[in-house]
């Protein structure tokens, strides 16, 4: 405990210990003959503990910044003291200083937890020249350089690898425990950690322009943006602590005058020292440090703790409309899907090369080229059920037909054939192969005819197989159900099968809808500029409320600008947020209520953009954003109303003199512990 | 020109009124306080003498909040 304290924490702790030390030693000793001497007794902790307080209150006087809550505190006890509470005086002071070291530890804890996660800051990079490695700073490195990375060290710089494969925690960056495996090719992000191999990057970008410093650079201006209450917190500050003053200071004055008036007491030293007392303990009570101290204290603590996770809110604004989002508007490619053309189900015949007789029916129309989906229907299950339970082996089959397929495609360059390839890659296959390709026909809106060891394999869409007269089993015929694209395979005139390849939903996307339903957004909406019924099936899969399809990015724009205006109308239903992945949409997302980039870390227009930047491209994200908004929110509106609440209750009490000094420190700093305490929560 | 200053102060209400009286430094274009990293971001005006500029800035916030430091 002591260890973690600061030098200049570890001196008031001192100070406070001594000066309670000394008020025991004072309440023990028979003192009651001797006035004088008691009185200059007490003077003696109540400098201790004071002193500065009573500097800083002088200087601000000095200065014309009089009414803060040095000031206060300085008034307060001085007058105590003056009255003869010599005990309630030196006490208010004590307290008041206990409650600033607690404050003071509280502010430097959170802040050393934020800066540990948000340490990301490399030292040095390792910079490979004709001579050896050498140490230099980060900034003297040019694009381009050679660096070497150890296990254990920050990437210091953005780059490619050139030599070397490795593990990378990618904690600090995205919030993503899972380490990424990384080798010669990949593209690294500084801030990430080396964990296990030597690495040889190239440098892509410069010290300054690198994920790590546009991170750090965005955390660090995140305090220029001031929430709404926290200017009203400063207004308040502005015209409170003098109203105070002056009330207390009327307290002191009209109450004794009222009451020789009115109620014909006899004036006297007793009647003003006794309004005197009661003024002073209004001045206590109303000292506004617990507000004063516990909001920035929350959003401070907010915005660190989402940092930590990922979440880059770009300043408090942002996080009070966030935490008032009621209506979500998604760009479907890059938030909800994947952006990427992959092989989504591989489905061989299910009579296997043997043409079972089945007539075509002609009425397939065309199910090439639809970007789509990945389906989830049973139906699709079902027939692989059945698939299965015809075939043994038929994980054997499947890979021939994708391997053929893949092999099929090996010239092409569309993304379809490198989707192909790649899933390939991944069963371990060798899509490459020019040995057992021979020549190659392609065949324009349809797919290509390719020699693949000695056979004639063709690999396209539904037309394709018509045109060379090949029967698809209406069994293996999934047109109707499903809006990926769907490539099929036939060697020699036989059919093999089809291979559905579809744009992949995100593994969370259906559980970031729900969430975001559990967090209180009440109308999700899709926009895409794909076809009609691809928006309705990945809507109707996520559970999304509404969709637009077939949009052009400035449409976006204007779908974005109607929805902002219905939500004016509908008073009350909260702001909007978009989240796009900061491709194309930056219009969008300076539009909104607020602006939510995913994954955008190599986008700068993104970052400049977005108002909350989620490092990586989890779409659960979103919802956990609103959270920590709301939840940040939650406890800046409770620090208000326990504050105002137990003040002014306290206030009353001290007017009609019910409230003595004692309720006056417990409603001070008992009330700014508890508020700092519960700005604490806000952290995590 | 922009440059940022390591500073020390112990509250956030300090290091928002700290803000405050840099923004009003002439000299000063914008200021920005940051209590978390401990931080003030400073861009100067075009042509500003930075050294006298910020020495008025230390004056200023002492003014305001005398428990205060910035490490220039």
């Amino acid at each position: 405990m002591m260890k973690t304290l600061t030098e200049k924490q570890k001196k008031l702790l001192y100070r406070i210990l001594a000066a309670i030390v000394m008020m025991i030693l004072l309440s023990i000793l028979p003192l009651k003959q001797y006035p004088a001497v008691r009185f200059l007794l007490f003077l003696v902790p109540y400098f201790t503990v004071g002193f500065d307080i009573l500097r800083k209150a002088f200087k601000g006087i000095r200065n014309r910044q009089v009414f803060d809550e040095n000031f206060l505190m300085a008034v307060a006890t001085i007058g105590a003291m003056m009255l003869g509470e010599y005990t309630e005086g030196v006490a208010v002071m004590l307290f008041y200083q206990i409650g600033e070291l607690f404050q003071s530890i509280a502010v430097g804890k959170s802040r050393r937890n934020i800066s540990e996660l948000m340490d990301i800051r490399p030292d040095y990079a390792n910079l490979v020249t004709e001579d050896g490695v050498e140490k230099v700073d980060p900034d003297d490195v040019e694009t381009g350089s050679i660096l070497l990375i150890q296990p254990g060290e920050r990437v210091p710089i953005d780059g490619v690898v050139v030599e070397g494969s490795s593990s990378l925690d990618t904690s600090a960056l995205t919030g993503e425990s899972l380490p990424r495996d990384i080798s010669e090719g990949d593209e690294i992000l500084s801030g990430s950690i080396n964990q296990s191999g030597v690495l040889r990057i190239q440098t892509t970008r410069e010290f300054e322009e690198s994920t790590a410093s546009r991170i750090l650079d965005l955390v660090e201006n995140a305090g220029s943006r001031k929430a709404k209450s926290e200017q009203f917190i400063t207004r308040f500050a502005r015209w409170y602590t003098p109203a105070v003053c002056y009330s207390a200071l009327a307290l002191a004055v009209l109450g004794p005058v009222v009451s020789m008036v009115f109620l014909h007491r006899s004036g006297g030293w007793a009647l003003w020292s006794k309004w005197i007392y009661r003024a002073l303990t209004f001045l206590v009570i109303s000292c506004p440090c617990a507000i004063v101290v516990s909001i920035p204290l929350t959003f401070f603590g907010g915005i660190g703790g989402a940092g930590s996770k990922g979440i880059l809110i770009k300043g408090a604004n942002f996080m009070e409309t966030l935490a008032d989002v009621r209506t979500v508007v998604f760009d479907k490619t890059g938030t909800l899907t994947k952006g990427n053309f992959a092989v989504a189900r591989i489905c061989p015949a299910h009579t296997g090369y043997i043409h079972t007789g089945y007539e075509h029916t002609g009425d397939l129309g065309d199910t090439g080229e639809e970007p789509g989906r990945e389906p989830a229907g049973l139906l699709a299950q079902e027939s692989r059920d059945q698939a299965s339970a015809v075939r043994a082996g038929g994980k054997a089959v499947e890979e021939r037909l994708l391997e053929y397929a893949a092999l099929a495609e090996s010239f092409s360059t569309h993304p379809i054939s490198r989707s192909l390839r790649e899933a390939c890659r991944v069963n371990g296959q060798e899509p490459e192969s020019p040995g057992r390709v021979g020549t190659c026909r392609e065949i324009s809106g349809r797919g290509v005819v390719t020699e693949v060891d000695g056979k004639s394999v063709a690999a396209g869409n539904s037309l394709l197989m018509q045109e060379l007269g090949i029967v698809i089993p209406p069994e293996d015929d999934h047109s109707k159900t499903e809006t990926g694209t769907i490539v099929h395979v036939a060697a020699d005139g036989q059919y093999m099968g089809h291979i559905l390849i579809a744009d992949e939903i995100k593994p969370h996307a259906a559980d970031a809808v729900r969430e975001l339903g559990r967090a209180g957004v009440t109308r999700t909406v899709m926009l895409t500029g794909d076809a009609e019924e691809i928006a309705a099936h990945v809507a109707g899969d996520l559970g999304i409320d509404e969709y637009h399809a077939r949009l052009l990015p400035e449409q976006k724009v204007e779908k974005v600008e109607a929805l902002l205006a219905e939500n004016a109308k509908g008073a009350g239903r909260g702001s909007l947020a978009f989240v796009g992945d900061g491709i194309n949409d930056a219009p969008v997302l300076s539009r909104a209520d607020i602006g939510i980039a995913m994954g955008a870390l190599g986008s700068d227009a993104a970052i400049e953009a977005a108002d909350v930047v989620l490092m990586d491209d989890d779409p659960l994200r979103i919802a956990e954003a609103v959270r920590i908004a709301r939840k940040c929110i939650r406890i800046v509106h409770e620090n208000i109303g326990f504050a105002i609440g137990v003040k002014a209750i306290c206030l009353l009490l001290g007017a009609v003199g019910i409230a003595n000094m004692w309720l006056a420190i417990f409603a001070d700093v008992g009330v700014m512990v508890l508020c700092v305490l519960n700005a604490i929560r806000a952290l995590v | 020109m922009k440059k940022t200053y390591k500073i020390d102060v112990d509250c956030a209400n300090c290091a928002n009124k700290m803000e405050e009286a840099a923004n009003k430094t002439p000299g000063v274009k914008e200021a920005v306080v940051n209590f978390m990293a401990l931080k003030m971001k400073v861009e100067f005006e075009d042509g500003a003498d930075i050294d006298g500029v910020m020495q008025k800035v230390v004056e200023n916030c002492k003014i305001v909040e005398d428990d205060c430091q910035i490490y220039l």
